[in-house]
């Protein structure tokens, strides 16, 4: 059992994200992490869906999405080397002073963006893979982390390849 | 310029339509309107449930597209028994139903539900129409949907503005839906027939396992024919019963929990199982680790997700069961199993079907007599419990598409509606409802609606006091704890009489074939009420969880 990551090309339509998790949870799948925006092509989605299972687990999920109508085309890109992201949005405690340095520090190190101060709180804005965003948050949990926000992961394939539309 | 409503009727008679079977209310007024004057016919129900069973009998008879029509709120809610149905047995039906106004949606307005929401697990596509721009073309893909690759039921829901605004529209001429999201495999690879032929010609104990998709698909005589040309005898599952004659020397019936002892050994010894258009469902398999456990499998089937579900397959064929069929029976090589044969053939000569052939009134005799009386066409529906089971192993079926039974939802009350919905697709037949007093109970009310048009529809009740098949499981597995399964007698004869409907009510093996012989000469509709043995069982039976030739009863007596 080990985290598959599917891109799943769907027509951009109303209800379309909830055939897609429905179908996840009425087969008893579970959804890891989830993205969902417009793609290249006109009047189409992408939905980056990271799940676990065996393969045979996830064959049945990939052709399941498959019977979707308003499902274009499923891609498993876990095999195939790619770059992938998710962002978070952290909110840390970081009183004026020594702890405000450190912190500052500590988000130069993972190449994080403050983006908001306040007197008591800093927010930093972190993109890259879910390890470095897990080191972060738990390097910042000793100064109390305030709020959370993290995006699904998204994925793309390196180098010319692309997940087409044809299904 | 057109109202939605007239564009939806419109639509329906450029695919066909002729019948449809619903039930109106509020919001589907502007729809009744136009259907007021239309030469569509419809069918006023008694129930919504019984609109959408009688669209899936009329599919499952006529292989066209059945429709159904209903409300918002609770009249879309009563469909959502019989679009599972269709779901499950994979049947085309176009459910339509109505909707408050957009403006109001989301709004929980006067009989307002989500059946888009609802249905989403049950359909095979649904649309909730928002513009009545958008109306022609779903109707189009809607019936394209349903009709086509694996078929199943598609939901429509039409808000009431959507159907009240006039616009300007024509429909398209002679140009096909494409779905960029939806195109159905239906040619198998060649490389997979290749192998499978190979397969085939090394087998020594092959055999076919085939189902409700040689049915839909139409592929009854390209199987028959493969099994003649290959010597292979074929077992089917209930969905598949009718697919080869019952008479056919090569047919071992049902297999399953309910099925032939031989068919179930054949299963257990053969070294080559040819599945097609089957889903390896629980009630076939059994305990599905010991299911066809010397056998090597080719799996053909028009649904790529069916294949490896349940059970790991050695040769996938994805196409359509006639498309394939046709590609194998072009290359495959005429073979004799000699030896196989005879061992099947001793298999039938020891463990027969039988039952206890005295003078109590027994199920499995009636619907012998029933199986001498009827004509090859004529079409059987059951309801759901032992009556269905009884039916299935007795009932001599010789051509598909008459048997018509709820198979993969189990619907008590499925029987009597969708037997009146086979009649407006076969009118010149005859039809029989085989029922338990339990599930006839469930749709009992449709009654009035088979008076009302006088559609001749027979119902056979088996009438033992009891639910039946969930008392045989009490008896064998609850130490006979009958925990509410025993119902109070109904005379059902006079029920009938008080809808307009005649009926009789029989105590006797004697009275049997007079009373078949009654319902049939009737051209109306007809009850009987056949006061049943009420403790029979249904046999041989595999236990849950058992492997498949590990049954019980039906080899003694
Ligand atoms: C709608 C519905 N409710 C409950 C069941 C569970 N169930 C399966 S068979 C059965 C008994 C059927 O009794 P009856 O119609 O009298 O038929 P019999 O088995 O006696 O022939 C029941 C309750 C079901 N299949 N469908």
């Amino acid at each position: 059992m080990k985290p598959h990551t599917l891109s799943v090309l769907v027509e951009n339509k109303a209800g379309v994200l909830s055939r897609v998790t429905g179908l996840f949870s009425r087969r008893g799948f579970n959804i890891e992490s989830l993205a969902v925006g417009p793609c290249e092509e006109p009047g189409m989605s992408r939905i980056t869906i990271v799940c676990i299972g065996d393969d045979a687990q996830i064959e049945q999920v990939m052709k399941q999405l498959n019977k979707l109508i308003d499902v274009i085309k499923v891609s498993d890109i876990s095999e195939n080397e790619r770059v992938e992201r998710e962002l978070a949005l952290i909110k840390v405690n970081a009183e004026p002073g020594s702890t405000r340095a450190e912190v500052m520090q500590i988000a130069n190190i993972f190449r994080a963006q403050i983006i908001d101060v306040g007197t008591k709180t800093i927010i930093l804005s972190v993109a890259g893979d879910t390890e470095k965003i897990d080191a972060l948050e738990k390097l910042l949990r000793q100064y109390g982390v305030r709020e959370l926000v993290r995006t699904g992961r998204i994925a793309v394939l390196r180098g010319a390849k692309i997940v087409k539309s044809a299904k | 310029m057109k109202t939605g409503a007239k564009i939806l009727i419109e639509g329906l008679q450029r695919e066909g339509v002729e019948t449809i079977f619903g039930y109106p209310g509020g919001v589907v007024l502007p729809i009744y309107d136009e259907l007021y004057d239309s030469p569509l016919q419809h069918i006023l129900v008694r129930h919504e449930q019984a609109a959408a069973h009688a669209a899936d009998g009329y599919a499952r008879a006529s292989g066209r597209v059945g429709v159904c029509l209903a409300t918002s709120g609770p009249g879309a809610c009563n469909l959502v028994t019989g679009i599972a149905t269709a779901y499950m047995d994979s049947i085309p039906v176009v459910a339509l139903t109505g909707q408050v106004p957009t403006s109001l949606l989301g709004n929980d307005a006067f009989q307002e539900s989500d059946i888009t929401g609802i249905t989403m697990p049950v359909t095979k596509h649904n649309y909730l129409v928002k513009k009545t721009e958008d109306l022609g073309h779903i109707v189009r893909e809607a019936f394209y949907i349903a009709g086509t690759g694996r078929q199943g039921p598609v939901l429509v829901d039409l808000p009431k503005d959507v159907t009240t605004r006039e616009i300007e529209y024509e429909f398209p001429e002679n140009e096909p839906v494409v779905l960029r999201g939806y195109q159905p495999t239906y040619r198998g690879h060649a490389r997979q027939v290749d192998k499978a032929v190979e397969m085939i010609a090394e087998a020594e104990r092959p055999l076919i396992y085939a189902g409700g998709g040689v049915i839909s698909s139409n592929a009854s005589s390209d199987l028959v024919s493969l099994a003649e040309t290959l010597m292979i005898p074929i077992t089917t599952t209930l969905m598949g019963l009718g697919a080869i004659p019952c008479t056919h020397p090569l047919n071992l019936g049902m297999l399953g929990m309910h099925g032939t002892r031989y068919a179930n050994y054949a299963v257990t010894e053969s070294d080559l199982l040819i599945a097609i258009g089957v889903r390896f469902d629980d009630r076939v398999t059994g305990n599905v680790q010991t299911f066809a456990p010397n056998a090597r499998i080719i799996h053909i089937d028009i649904d790529p997700a069916e294949i490896g579900k349940n059970k790991k397959v050695d040769v996938p064929i994805v196409g359509d069961v006639g498309a394939v069929l046709s590609d194998l029976l072009a290359k495959v090589r005429k073979k004799q199993n000699d030896n196989w044969m005879e061992r099947i053939r001793v298999w039938k000569e020891r463990h027969p079907m039988k039952f206890r052939d005295d003078d109590v009134l027994r199920p499995q005799f009636i619907i012998r007599e029933l199986s001498n009386l009827l004509l090859p066409d004529d079409v059987i529906v059951s309801e759901v419990g032992q009556n269905q089971m009884w039916t299935a192993q007795y009932y001599c079926f010789r051509k598909p598409r008459t048997w018509i039974t709820s198979g993969g939802l189990g619907t008590m009350g499925y029987g009597f509606p969708a037997a009146m919905g086979v009649h407006f697709a076969c009118p010149d037949r005859t039809v029989f409802d085989i029922a338990g007093d339990g599930s006839f109970q469930m749709n009992i009310q449709e009654l009035g609606t088979v008076a009302q048009y006088n559609i001749p529809v027979k119902v056979a009740i088996l009438n033992n006091r009891f639910l039946g098949m969930v008392r045989q499981w009490q008896e064998l597995f609850y130490d006979r704890r009958y925990s509410f399964t025993e119902l109070p007698p109904v005379d059902f004869v006079r029920i009938a009489q008080a809808y307009g409907v005649d009926g009789i009510k029989v105590e006797s093996c004697e009275e049997v074939r007079p009373a078949l012989q009654a319902a049939i000469d009737c051209d109306g509709p007809f009850v009987l009420d056949f006061r049943i043995e009420r403790e029979e069982n249904v046999f041989p039976m595999v236990p849950a969880g058992a492997a498949i030739n590990e049954m019980i009863g039906g080899d003694t007596e």
